[in-house]
């Protein structure tokens, strides 16, 4: 039995690494592609059938790269950089229910990588910790360009989480628990979904998850107009390949925590009214769960090729003037709601 | 002060009301116009399958023409060197020896005749300059190489293909 749980987690473990892995390299040229029809072009399609195989090229292009390590920068920590950002981005999955229980005959598996009762919280760790991976790679250059936008990555990413933990705090008070696996299950059905309680905290947990994951409109780190390239601007090679990925990880990450807090997870519709087999249920949970997450990161690029970027001191008004003021006041609202529904 | 060609009109603002101000109307509505250029007909032309039509003016690469009886039009004179802006044109003249009249028109020849084409700008003041109208920038894109040296056209590249 041991064994079998040892094997069981490391295949677990593995699948959802490849996947995430996978989903972060088509988004490279989802990315791509859908600028281009956004902009009435059609983006690249030469490598392979309608340009499938083009991070393939990406990647080996980055791997045969020169590799440049500036003379006058803290060759440990400038390599410490990438690797932090990457490793963040890929440890946060690790929380994430992908679907219910399959059982083959008597042996059951969860779907799930690790169930600890403190999975948001593991999450907003994780996520706090992406910013030391910009910050270092940013310092250890030894240019200005990369230490100011390693800065303002410090600053955005500090001002953001705390209206984001605001409205996550609004959330868990209508769900009572902090572990994602009970959340995904109390949002059975259609109706129960945290999004139909919880608009005002969703639309603050999405603007500041824009803003944790460096996307357009908060992507001021790395901002080409001011800063040639921000915090990777003296990086090359594949340690710049790391810090682009590390970017589109952190989308399917966050993609895929909006999805289970507030859309439901794995739920669908009519789940039970269709009189299909627990097996068949969790099978179409996890596509149902992987249809949300895609439309997630569509979202993220339709927003990032919709809408230009912002100001720095816009950056800061909007979170510390508007945002965190609308969560303190969403927390207010959720709690004179629940008490007066228990009132009555 | 006053305006002086009283055409100077003054904007007025009104202050924004509280949804233009909340801004996410304005988002909305940008983001639905970008969505709907998905279903737009592409603008791009898959370049090396298909090709733009050149418009009449269309200046592309040089070519060196021949006479009606197939003999080179160029004499040398290097007024075409002369006139380029970029300094792209060299060449070496030759004297016409006799047995050569079916070869070149006049007396005089361009034994070396090279163009730069990394330094060309393609402004069509040589083919202004030539008094035999030898030279035409009537030719197709000029292709990609590797190598600088391989810009460098010799005769070879740039003379017409004879008549026959």
């Amino acid at each position: 039995m041991e064994l079998a749980f040892v094997i069981e987690k490391f295949v677990l473990i593995t699948v959802v690494f490849v996947l995430t892995l996978l989903v972060a390299m088509y988004s490279t040229l989802a990315e791509r592609k859908i600028a281009g029809f956004l902009q009435d072009r059609v983006g690249p399609n030469r490598a392979g059938p309608f340009g499938i195989l083009q991070p393939l090229a990406d990647g080996a292009k980055m791997f045969f790269k020169e590799e440049i390590i500036p003379t006058e920068s803290n060759r440990f920590l400038f390599i410490a950089g990438p690797s932090l950002a990457i490793l963040t981005a890929c440890i946060g999955s690790a929380v994430i229910p992908w679907g219910q229980k399959l059982t083959f005959g008597d042996y059951v598996v969860d779907l799930q990588v690790t169930d600890i009762n403190v999975g948001i919280l593991y999450i907003f760790g994780v996520v706090s910790l992406g910013v030391y991976g910009v910050m270092i790679g940013g310092w250890a250059s030894n240019n200005k360009f990369s230490l100011m936008g390693a800065i303002r990555a410090a600053s955005q990413n500090i001002s953001y989480e705390i209206p984001m933990g605001l409205s996550i705090i609004a959330l868990l008070m209508v769900t009572g628990t902090l572990s994602l696996k009970e959340i995904s299950e109390q949002q059975s059905g259609f109706v129960n979904w945290n999004i139909w309680y919880q608009p005002l905290g969703f639309l603050i947990f999405l603007i500041c998850a824009f803003a944790e994951t460096n996307r357009t409109p908060f992507d001021l780190p790395e901002c080409e107009t001011e800063l040639v390239g921000g915090y990777h601007t003296e990086y090359s090679s594949m340690k710049l390949g790391f810090y682009l990925f590390a970017e589109y990880i952190n989308m399917f990450v966050s993609s895929a925590v909006m999805a289970t807090l507030y859309f439901g997870g794995y739920n669908f519709p009519f789940m039970y009214d269709l009189g299909l087999s627990e097996n068949w249920i969790t099978i179409i949970g996890v596509i149902m769960l992987f249809a949300k997450i895609f439309f997630f990161i569509f979202f993220f690029m339709w927003v990032r090729w919709t809408i230009p970027r912002f100001r720095y001191d816009q950056l800061m008004n909007l979170g510390w003037k508007v945002l965190i003021p609308l969560a303190i006041a969403n927390i207010v609202l959720t709690g004179i709601v629940i008490t007066v529904k228990d009132l009555l | 002060m006053e305006s002086l060609s009283n055409r100077k009109k003054v904007l007025e603002q009104a202050p924004m009301n509280f949804w233009e101000r909340i801004y996410l109307p304005a988002i909305f509505k940008g983001m639905a116009i970008t969505f709907m250029h998905m279903f737009k007909k592409k603008e791009t032309i898959f370049y090396p399958e298909v090709e733009r039509e050149f418009s009449e003016n269309w200046r592309g690469m040089h070519s060196l023409k021949r006479d009606e009886n197939g003999r080179e039009r160029c004499t040398a004179c290097g007024l075409c060197a002369l006139s380029c802006p970029a300094e792209a044109i060299t060449m070496i003249s030759a004297e016409r020896k006799k047995g050569e009249e079916d070869l070149y028109r006049e007396e005089k020849y361009a034994a070396v005749y090279e163009i730069n084409m990394l330094r060309c700008i393609f402004c069509g003041l040589c083919e202004e300059a030539c008094p035999k109208e030898a030279i035409y920038l009537d030719g197709p894109i000029v292709p990609a190489d590797y190598l600088r040296k391989d810009f460098i056209y010799g005769k070879d590249k740039l003379v017409e293909a004879p008549l026959n």
